[in-house]
């Protein structure tokens, strides 16, 4: 349970004059649920959006797993196991929920042109594997019967689950989720917490960014506050609940 | 996947067969012409086909993709004619020629990679001139393309003994240049629309749509979105090639001429106006678009005789006008073309 898993050193990212993160140095352990939270511009996303390597950080940088994650290679991270959602979905809204799983196979498959082009024995029993797990996945996410629908056309919480198990295609060591409780029922949410659980007691680790104070503080083990881009604690949610810092940024003092 | 191996779609097959072999013998009734036309409308079908793969597929905005069809045509008119006294056979000149032509995706692909919509459309537009522009200019110091004047006597397609240019006895029919380059073409064709289904249903192809849907997200589970782009500009690129290869031995004279601006813009349309994606959608534009000018050509003039007693509009304009007006109908009211791919598809069963 100890064996750091993801480690941040000291990462800082400005945009012009605005720093969005000062130096924030942060551990997450394999196998926790560690959650993010920290008002709205805090920095959340941009944390996470120099992890996976869709930005490049200014300062600082990540060790994944014993080695450290090259800056500007979003497709190595998630080669190394670090797969994410995004605040607003993005799926690939014209491709059916099956493809979209399908998709998240990619990192984990070989199958090229000639392969394709000649249908190879290989390449059939590749393509065969990778169709019967992503219906596993969409069978885990529980939206199993909206397999050939569109993305587009799947409603906004099927969209959620549909995001999370084409990040879980990629065999995560760390799943990374970006508000997937934002505009979620308390129903919904309730399902939301049972199924990330459920991805922990699989044994993959999670790092959780929420608004949702309330399913953060239930749900993680360890959280971490962001304010004004740095970091004001990293604690276990019984602590970070009661510290005067954290009350005050988030509710005004 | 459709299930080939069920009895209805036996006898689809079988018919679409029949109706292939019959084809230019029935086009063939109205004049050699016509088959010459049905041969376009396949050639067409290769470059729209090859251009669905860029703009289609990986959703690359390409306008200079006749670049590549030049590229091909030329590489055949060169290693097959007097003007360098090479004569190498077709089973050599064709992957040759898409491999020339797949070298130039790459070189066109590697520095608009971080482009995307207007801008690269306007990169690729830039790169089609430059090829023209080289072709129309690379007789001097050294002549290599002849210049405007182009490459004349190239060889025509010759396997096995079977010459492809001249008349044919062949089982009390006579078959003409134009019959047998029809059924090359069409065997060609089917190669490519099998090659095109299978890529569409790969892990290739499925990282192109996931590029093209957003490449953010493509990103972000680990497609390696420059090489995947890369490999649809190639893979685009050698099927306009071999388009090319085909055009030049059929014809027998090559010209820059034959690879202006508007030729790039016509496949595009092609793919745009069929159903950006959708194979079948793609292959219906490119035969409405190659075959309903020409029936414009031979239809204005008699029309109007009937019509007025005299021709009042010259024929090659208003067949331009009555071409753009349905092009514009066609995109106000079926904006995601004439068969787009089918809102919700259908169970798919485990690939063979």
């Amino acid at each position: 349970m100890s064996e750091v898993l993801l480690e941040a050193r000291a990462v800082a990212k400005h945009f012009g004059g605005v720093k969005a993160l000062r130096e924030v140095s942060l551990s997450i352990r394999r196998g926790e649920i560690y959650g993010l939270i920290g008002p709205n511009g805090a920095g959340k996303t941009t944390f996470f959006n120099c992890m996976t390597g869709l930005y490049v950080p200014d300062g600082g940088g990540f060790d994944f797993a014993g080695a450290p994650l090259l800056a500007d290679a979003p497709q190595q991270a998630a080669a190394r196991g670090i797969a994410r959602t995004f605040q607003n979905i993005r799926l690939f809204g014209n491709m059916t929920a099956l493809e979209n799983v399908m998709v998240g196979r990619h990192v984990r498959t070989r199958a090229g042109v000639f392969g394709a082009m000649l249908r190879t024995a290989a390449t059939r029993a590749e393509e065969a594997a990778i169709r019967s797990r992503a219906m596993e996945l969409l069978h885990y996410v529980d939206i199993a019967e909206r397999a050939d629908d569109l993305a587009r056309n799947l409603s906004y919480g099927d969209q959620r689950r549909l995001e999370i198990a084409r990040a879980l295609a990629t065999e995560p060591q760390l799943l990374c989720l970006d508000e997937p409780a934002a505009g979620m029922n308390a129903t919904e949410t309730g399902e939301l917490r049972e199924l990330i659980e459920g991805i922990r007691g699989d044994g993959t680790t999670v790092l959780l960014i929420e608004h949702d104070v309330k399913l953060v503080m239930g749900l993680c083990d360890r959280v971490a506050v962001l304010d004004y881009g740095a970091l004001v604690i990293e604690d276990v949610p019984a602590v970070v609940q009661k510290d005067q810092r954290v009350i005050e940024a988030y509710l005004g003092g | 996947m459709k299930n080939w191996l069920s009895p209805r779609s036996t006898a689809g097959l079988a018919l679409i067969a029949v109706a292939l072999i019959a084809l230019p013998f029935v086009a063939g009734m109205g004049g050699q012409a016509w088959i010459r036309i049905v041969n376009f409308a396949i050639l067409y079908i290769f470059l729209a086909l090859g251009l669905n793969i860029v703009v289609g597929f990986a959703g690359l905005l390409d306008l200079g993709y006749i670049a590549f069809y030049a590229v091909g045509a030329y590489t055949w008119a060169l290693l097959a004619s007097p003007h360098f006294g090479l004569h190498w056979p077709v089973w050599a000149i064709l992957p040759i020629g898409a491999l020339v032509a797949c070298l130039f995706g790459v070189l066109l692909g590697s520095p608009t990679l971080k482009l995307r919509g207007d801008y690269l459309a306007i990169v690729t537009l830039g790169f089609g001139e430059i090829v023209r522009i080289f072709m129309n200019n690379l007789n001097a110091p050294i002549n290599i393309t002849n210049g405007p004047q182009g490459i004349t006597l190239i060889d025509p397609v010759s396997i096995a003994g079977l010459k492809f240019a001249g008349s044919t006895p062949f089982l009390g029919l006579t078959l003409t240049g134009a019959h047998k380059y029809y059924f090359l073409l069409v065997a060609l064709a089917i190669l490519v629309v099998v090659i095109n289904l299978r890529l569409q249903h790969s892990r290739i192809g499925r990282a192109w749509q996931a590029i093209r849907e957003d490449e953010v997200a493509a990103k972000a589970v680990g497609i390696n979105t420059r090489n995947i782009k890369l490999l649809a500009f190639a893979m685009g690129a050698s099927f306009g090639g071999i388009a090319g290869g085909v055009f030049a031995a059929m014809q027998g004279f090559v010209s820059p001429e034959s690879f202006s601006l508007i030729e790039s813009i016509m496949v595009l349309a092609m793919v745009v106006l069929g159903g950006m994606g959708h194979i079948p959608g793609v292959i219906l534009g490119a035969i409405l678009l190659s075959v309903l000018p020409e029936v414009l050509r031979y239809s204005v003039t008699p029309v109007q005789m009937a019509l007025f007693g005299k021709t009042l509009v010259d024929p090659e304009s208003l067949r331009m006008l009555i071409f753009g007006l349905a092009l514009v109908l066609v995109m106000r009211f079926k904006p995601n073309g004439l068969w787009p791919a089918p809102e919700s598809r259908r169970p798919a069963e485990a690939t063979r």
